[in-house]
């Protein structure tokens, strides 16, 4: 899976829980949870789609790991990159 | 038209989900009706057949009105008496009452006659204000209301969907501060063994299956209710209604300000943690989508409502009437907690109860907050 991908389906699941956001718009570096208002049960169900998309299951101590879009990108790449080399 | 709420007063029958003759079953969705929280799907409350459909929809109907009859199984047909009997007069009251109801029956001060002319009129007496001696109501005060509602038609242009529940708040909040003398307590509870459970337990799981720690806080108001019943309930007509069933209102905000609502999740007290998570699942997107059913909305003994997610420390919560009981929850924090003569950090929630002081005292009030710290001390029996 290329990184546009990742990246898409990172939108996609932002966009489905805040359908009145623009998650294109958000700075790499800025805190997604709080820009978009997402709480905890929110970001349980973002994290049940990212499995379901690209098949990656986050552990809850990982979480601390997702807190920005550059973040989100880097940990999935790497857990997909880990992935494939099996 | 079922009461869906102490704010509600009327509401718009949108279509019908059966049919004279349908058979349904208690829990079955029979009908939709527009209210100020949404599409709301009106469900049944016993075991029958349909036996009329008696309102088409469309209409704005005030909460009473009779829709439907329904007959229990086996009963016989009422209509169409037998040639041979001596048939009652087409105006008789007919034996089946109507079943689709949701609310609590409470017991109102009204005069025969205006009780008569409320049942002519389908107007619901809770709603009517008695101006008789000692607020009983009279026949004036049911035609009064009557034309209260002709006046107040669907409205032309449906008002939109944010504002509309931000009345319906409004209207329960207003009742709420008037009538509820609230009392408030809070407790500090280290969640250190319930976070620790919640994790190791978390860590073998799927991200499909894993548990938030709200149904932890959800279960264990459940199991402190038992200690003290008294909280569980409704104060209806100067009286405390406690209720065996424990249904908790869980308070859903929607998105961008959108206002809060607080469906009932049933029988907490029933379920285990998975199956209050499986609920959860169910029941947010559907209030935030405003496509909840009528006993979500009718239904609930109590509130629990958690804003620790903002960082809010305490919650001062306003019951919603007519339950008697809010609990609150803030933000898991790690403060310094001194335990056996040392202190620590520790992961610590402020737990807060709102409480009508009609129905339970101070006192009582406490021994929840004790009875919920020490469920929250044993996790895995929750």
């Amino acid at each position: 899976m290329t990184e546009a991908e990742i990246k898409h389906a990172i939108f996609t699941g932002l966009r489905k829980i805040a359908p009145e956001s623009e998650p294109e718009a958000l700075a790499p570096g800025a805190n997604v949870r709080k820009v978009l208002d997402i709480d905890s049960y929110d970001f349980l169900n973002f994290l049940i789609g990212l499995n379901e998309k690209i098949g990656v299951d986050v552990p809850e101590s990982d979480y601390g790991k997702l807190r920005t879009l550059q973040e989100m990108m880097s940990y999935l790449s790497a857990r997909m990159g880990g992935a494939s080399k099996k | 038209m079922p009461n869906l709420g102490a704010d509600m007063e009327a509401a718009i029958l949108m279509r019908w989900r059966v049919q004279p003759g349908d058979q349904v079953k208690r829990g079955d969705i029979i009908a939709e009706v527009e209210t100020d929280k949404g599409l709301i799907e009106v469900e049944v409350f016993e075991d029958g057949v349909v036996d009329q459909i008696l309102v088409e929809p469309g209409k704005k109907l005030p909460v009473g009105t009779l829709l439907a009859t329904i007959r229990g199984e086996g009963q016989p047909v009422v209509r169409a008496p037998p040639e041979t009997a001596a048939p009652s007069s087409a105006k008789a009251v007919p034996e089946v009452k109507p079943r689709v109801r949701a609310a609590p029956i409470s017991h109102v001060r009204a005069s025969p006659l205006a009780r008569r002319t409320a049942a002519e009129l389908g107007i619901d007496l809770k709603q009517v204000k008695g101006t008789g001696a000692g607020g009983v109501i009279e026949q004036e005060d049911v035609r009064h209301a009557a034309a209260g509602l002709k006046e107040e038609k669907a409205p032309a242009e449906a008002k939109r969907a944010p504002e509309k529940l931000r009345r319906a708040i409004a209207a329960a909040m207003s009742r709420s501060n008037r009538e509820i003398p609230h009392y408030y307590l809070e407790s500090p509870i280290d969640l250190t063994r319930s976070l620790g459970w919640l994790s190791e337990r978390n860590a073998g799981r799927s991200v499909q299956e894993r548990l938030l720690p709200a149904v932890l806080l959800i279960k264990a108001v459940a199991r402190a209710l038992r200690a003290v019943p008294e909280l569980n309930g409704f104060w209806i007509d100067d009286h405390l209604q406690e209720q065996e069933a424990i249904h908790i209102g869980f308070a859903i905000s929607m998105r961008q300000g959108g206002g809060l609502i607080a469906p009932a999740i049933h029988d907490v007290h029933l379920r285990n943690l998975d199956q209050l998570m499986v609920a959860m699942h169910e029941l947010i997107p559907r209030a935030r989508a405003g496509r909840l059913r009528s006993s979500e909305l009718s239904d609930a003994t109590i509130t629990v409502t958690n804003l620790g997610e903002l960082g809010v420390k305490t919650v001062f919560g306003v019951i919603y009437p007519p339950q008697v009981a809010l609990v609150g929850f803030g933000k898991i924090r790690d403060e310094p907690w001194a335990e056996a003569g040392s202190v620590g950090v520790r992961p610590v929630v402020t737990a807060t109860l709102s409480a009508d002081h009609r129905a339970t005292d101070g006192r009582r009030g406490a021994q929840f907050l004790e009875a919920l710290n020490n469920h929250l001390q044993t996790p895995e029996a929750l």
